[in-house]
């Protein structure tokens, strides 16, 4: 995407400006009160990291106790709460925030060629809410807990169950608006601060899936926050809404959940499908392939997932002929995934194909969410559904696409952007064995979790003393979790050591191809000295040199 | 250690259930080995610096792209076909099966057998018979689940669902609640023990586990004149309510012009929330019983109106002459006083009985067996 004539990253023209967006007013204030997306971004990398780190404790503790039947430090009670705050934390402050918050942030206005977010400000009160919201929320564990599950199904949290239930849906509800504002941003920002040339079919994959989740974030969370004060308005003033005992019906409640929760599901893989793309285009040093249906299928999801969430309801009393609409249209949603995954596998066909750390993390992803996209369909299937609902094939099913998609996604993005984020070359031969661990550990968690699901074992249960037949698959389940997390804890030693002892990065350390990799490393505050006008197309390698060969490969492609 | 792979096959869905469910399996193992093969075989292949042909890549075909949209579509309309076939066999009861009604609670089930016979997280039923489970909850949302029968239903307050099954085999198979239900979520559960017919009568003849020598319809019968029901509610209308005999199953016209059938839910709404359904020509007089009787003397309730409508029964000399005048009724009124003698003996304070009787029928619906199932 080469601005000027001459090509770009070359090692010897590499400028190496002193003063960056890191170390240009390097003062507190500097930093807490930044309208600089890339500050901003740091800021959401450090609070969500802090997130990620006590929800992997609570899934450690679950862990811990399912290896027997019959528990091993906790009360059914504590139990409860640690899964129901292993999930709120994981889903609104990891997951959700993730990738759009993070290297969105910091990568979405560089590719379109823009100095910053349409509205900078904005951009910060969105850190600021969520901070407010993982405040209170980390309040709500602390002072008691809550027990509801991450879903807050009424009249259960609405009526019955005690602890910190109203300060954690407050929690949830603030963090919702702070998704609402980075949405707004990122849909403006595309809109109308595209650089010139940045024609909307130039833009990188990557940017096409946060601006489809943005919209999927107006949309849906709105209704979320409704639902969710509504159960704190009958938990705190009685009013009838959602209990029968009050007159009101608790299966609405679902329904207006699950709009917003299935569509949330794609908010939460649409990046990271955007990250996975970017990966493998440059590290196959090709055009993506079809990429008008790649990015098609991105709206063709996100249009679709606001259309099946009563396939979480097969089971719920809802109508059967409702069920049936449900799973049609589930079944359709699953065509535009396909989609994509036999374009990346076909992108990597003929091919400079090389397997750095983000690769195989992006590898690793198209791996695990095929598994994760297939058994959705045994779960979008009415007849197994009836079955499956409710088990342990749901939560490994759900892993697979959030961990084993989206997490993978993340990690895979963090190691493809860190040369640019902070200047620096991370030990790739550590990270090569970070990814393999994560790929190796998460099949040897969750794949017993698929049989122990069918063979019946409910989810969200700390006891199965009825059928300790299930403790061989639990016991494997945590032996896998243990490489998981070895996997995952990793990265947080060798890129922090980075930070400090790593060797410089280029302006384009892996030869990749869009106009982030046009400026330095760290990038300087305002991105661009000059606004870049974009001539060529979407990762077209042709006038892109390889730094490894320190030659330009040959054209990738010939109609 | 063991590691078993599949569950048991104990109802007749279960081996259609099965069939569609491994028909998915293969189709997934299909697809992930041509995924994993595409990604394996390229990244080998075409790793950078290799001698290989890189001529003529392409970066779009048309053809390619309608194959993988269109042979993933089809495919999932054969799979979607194949799960609402499923789906609607498992959903629609079959006319001959027999009736148990269930209650879920935090954290328990408990169960009534139509000629009275009532259990706590177990359930017998016939092998090679339908059986047809009416479920409610009386607090939160649970889920009535039992993995061999590959069944699953919601059971959700306020409301009435459905379960059917055939077991195909006699055994002992775990009955589990799988929607989160509070503390005691995974302790709320027991077996199913499907009995050869002829010992599964026996088994009820001799009133179960428990004491059960009342039908549902007695059950209803005792609560009816207990709450006074018939000091409105006589077998012929009058201008205070409409007469209850043959009732059930009509069409009946409410005050707002609307017309209802007379079903389950109907009764359980007009006894527990008269004024939602007031018939047409009527004052709203009878006073809400929402909050003042549980679930299972609903149950009965509608099982002795019901009643009213068979010939050959119970209910059908009551309906035939004045409810008020008695008669027929001292010799259920007897049989109250005794069960209820041995139900006051119940050490469970956390069962059905915990109502607000306007009465004197405090322990009426008090389950003489609250026993929790032991853990094993």
């Amino acid at each position: 995407m080469s601005t000027v004539a001459t090509p770009v990253g070359l090692p010897q023209e590499e400028p190496r400006p002193t003063t960056n967006y890191l170390n240009a007013d390097n003062t507190i204030k500097g930093w807490l009160l930044t309208t600089d997306h890339k500050r901003i971004a740091i800021l959401y990398l450090i609070s969500i990291t802090i997130m990620f780190a006590i929800g992997s404790f609570f899934a450690g503790l679950i862990r811990i106790e399912l290896t027997s039947p019959v528990g091993r430090l906790l009360e059914s009670e504590s139990y409860n709460k640690v899964f129901t705050e292993h999930g709120v934390v994981m889903i609104f402050f990891f997951l959700i925030p993730s990738i759009p918050a993070v290297l969105g942030n910091f990568i979405l206005p560089i590719a379109i060629g823009a100095r910053d977010l349409a509205f900078p400000r904005l951009n910060l009160l969105s850190w600021y809410l969520y901070i407010i919201a993982a405040g209170l929320g980390f309040l709500a564990i602390v002072t008691g807990g809550f027990d509801t599950g991450w879903t807050f199904y009424t009249p259960y949290s609405s009526f019955y169950s005690n602890g910190q239930v109203t300060m954690a849906i407050m929690a949830a509800f603030i963090a919702g608006f702070s998704s609402i504002t980075t949405g707004i941003n990122f849909i403006v920002t595309v809109h109308k601060m595209r650089a010139p040339g940045m024609t909307w079919f130039r833009m990188p994959i990557f940017v096409w899936n946060n601006y489809t989740t943005g919209v999927i974030i107006i949309l849906g969370t709105p209704v979320i926050a409704i639902t969710l004060l509504l159960v704190v308005i009958e938990r705190v003033f009685r009013f009838g809404i959602f209990s029968p005992e009050l007159g009101g019906d608790p299966v609405l409640f679902q329904h207006m959940f699950w709009f917003y929760s299935h569509p949330a599901v794609y908010i939460m893989i649409l990046p990271s499908m955007g990250v996975v793309t970017e990966i493998i285009a440059n590290f196959s040093r090709k055009r993506l392939f079809g990429y008008h249906f790649v990015a098609f299928s991105t709206i063709a999801i996100g249009a679709l997932g606001f259309l099946v969430w009563g396939h979480h309801m097969f089971v719920s009393s809802q109508s059967m002929y409702q069920g049936v609409v449900f799973s049609l249209i589930s079944y359709l949603v699953a065509v535009p995934s396909a989609v994509k995954v036999f374009n990346w596998a076909t992108t990597m066909y003929k091919g400079q194909v090389q397997l750095h750390t983000p690769m195989l993390f992006a590898l690793g992803f198209i791996g695990l969410f095929v598994i994760g996209g297939l058994t959705g369909l045994f779960l979008a299937n009415m007849g197994t559904d009836v079955h499956l609902t409710n088990t342990y094939f749901v939560v490994a099913h759900f892993h697979y696409v959030m961990v084993g998609g989206a997490v993978l996604g993340y990690m895979g993005g963090i190691h493809y952007w860190w040369p640019k984020m902070f200047g620096k070359m991370y030990p790739d031969a550590w990270g090569k064995a970070s990814a393999l661990l994560t790929y190796i550990g998460f099949n040897l968690t969750f794949m017993p979790q698929f049989i122990v699901g069918w063979l019946g074992m409910p989810r969200r249960y700390h006891y199965y003393y009825l059928q300790p037949e299930f403790q061989p698959y639990h016991i494997a389940s945590t032996l896998g979790a243990t490489v998981l997390a070895l996997g995952m804890i990793l990265p947080a030693f060798y890129l922090t050591w980075s930070l400090k002892y790593g060797e410089p990065a280029t302006a384009n350390p892996w030869g990749a191809h869009g106009l982030e990799w046009e400026i330095p490393s760290p990038p300087p505050t305002e991105n661009f000295e000059k606004i870049p006008i974009v001539t060529d197309e979407v990762y077209d390698f042709d006038h892109i040199v390889d730094v490894h060969h320190g030659v330009a490969t040959e054209g990738g492609d010939t109609h | 250690m063991n590691f078993p792979l599949a569950p048991q096959q104990a109802s007749t869905v279960a081996y259609f259930h099965d069939w569609v469910f491994y028909t998915l399996v293969v189709l997934t193992v299909i697809f992930t080995v041509v995924v994993y093969g595409m990604v394996v075989f390229f990244a080998v292949k075409y790793r950078r610096g290799s001698k290989v042909n890189r001529h003529q890549s392409h970066h779009e075909n048309l053809v390619l792209e309608l194959a993988w949209t269109v042979v993933p579509t089809i495919l999932g309309l054969v799979m979607f076909f194949l799960g609402a076939k499923l789906f609607i066999q498992m959903r629609t009861s079959p006319a001959d099966a027999e009736d148990v009604y269930v209650i879920g609670k935090q954290w328990m089930w408990h169960m009534q057998h139509s000629n009275g016979v009532r259990e706590n997280n177990t359930l017998h039923v016939p092998v090679g018979k339908n059986v047809r489970l009416t479920l409610i909850s009386q607090d939160v949302i649970h889920a009535f689940y039992v993995p061999d029968f590959r069944q699953q239903i919601h059971v959700v307050p306020g409301r009435y669902t459905t379960l059917w099954f055939q077991a195909t085999k006699p055994g002992k198979f775990p009955i589990y609640c799988a929607m989160y239900c509070g503390t005691q979520h995974s302790e709320m559960g027991g077996y199913v023990y499907a009995m050869p017919p002829k010992e599964y009568a026996e088994w009820l003849k001799n009133g179960g586990n428990n004491i059960g020598e009342m039908t549902m319809e007695d059950r209803g019968e005792r609560l009816f004149k207990v709450l006074a029901c018939d000091n409105c509610h006589t077998a012929q209308s009058t201008d205070r309510a409409p007469g209850l005999a043959g009732i059930y199953g009509t069409k009946r016209v409410m005050s707002g012009g609307s017309a209802v059938t007379a079903d389950d839910a109907y009764m359980r709404e007009a006894i527990l929330k008269p004024a939602n359904q007031l018939s047409a020509g009527y004052a709203n007089t009878m006073p809400e019983y929402n909050g003042q009787i549980s679930e299972d003397d609903v149950l009965n309730l509608v099982a002795y109106i019901k009643s009213m409508n068979m010939p050959n029964v119970k209910g059908k000399a009551i309906a035939g002459q004045d409810i008020s005048k008695g008669g027929e009724n001292n010799k259920a009124g007897d049989h109250y006083r005794q069960t209820s003698n041995t139900a006051l003996g119940n050490e469970d304070s956390r069962n059905l009985g915990e109502t607000n009787m306007r009465d004197t029928g405090a322990a009426v619906n008090a389950t003489a067996a609250e026993r929790r199932i032991d853990r094993q």
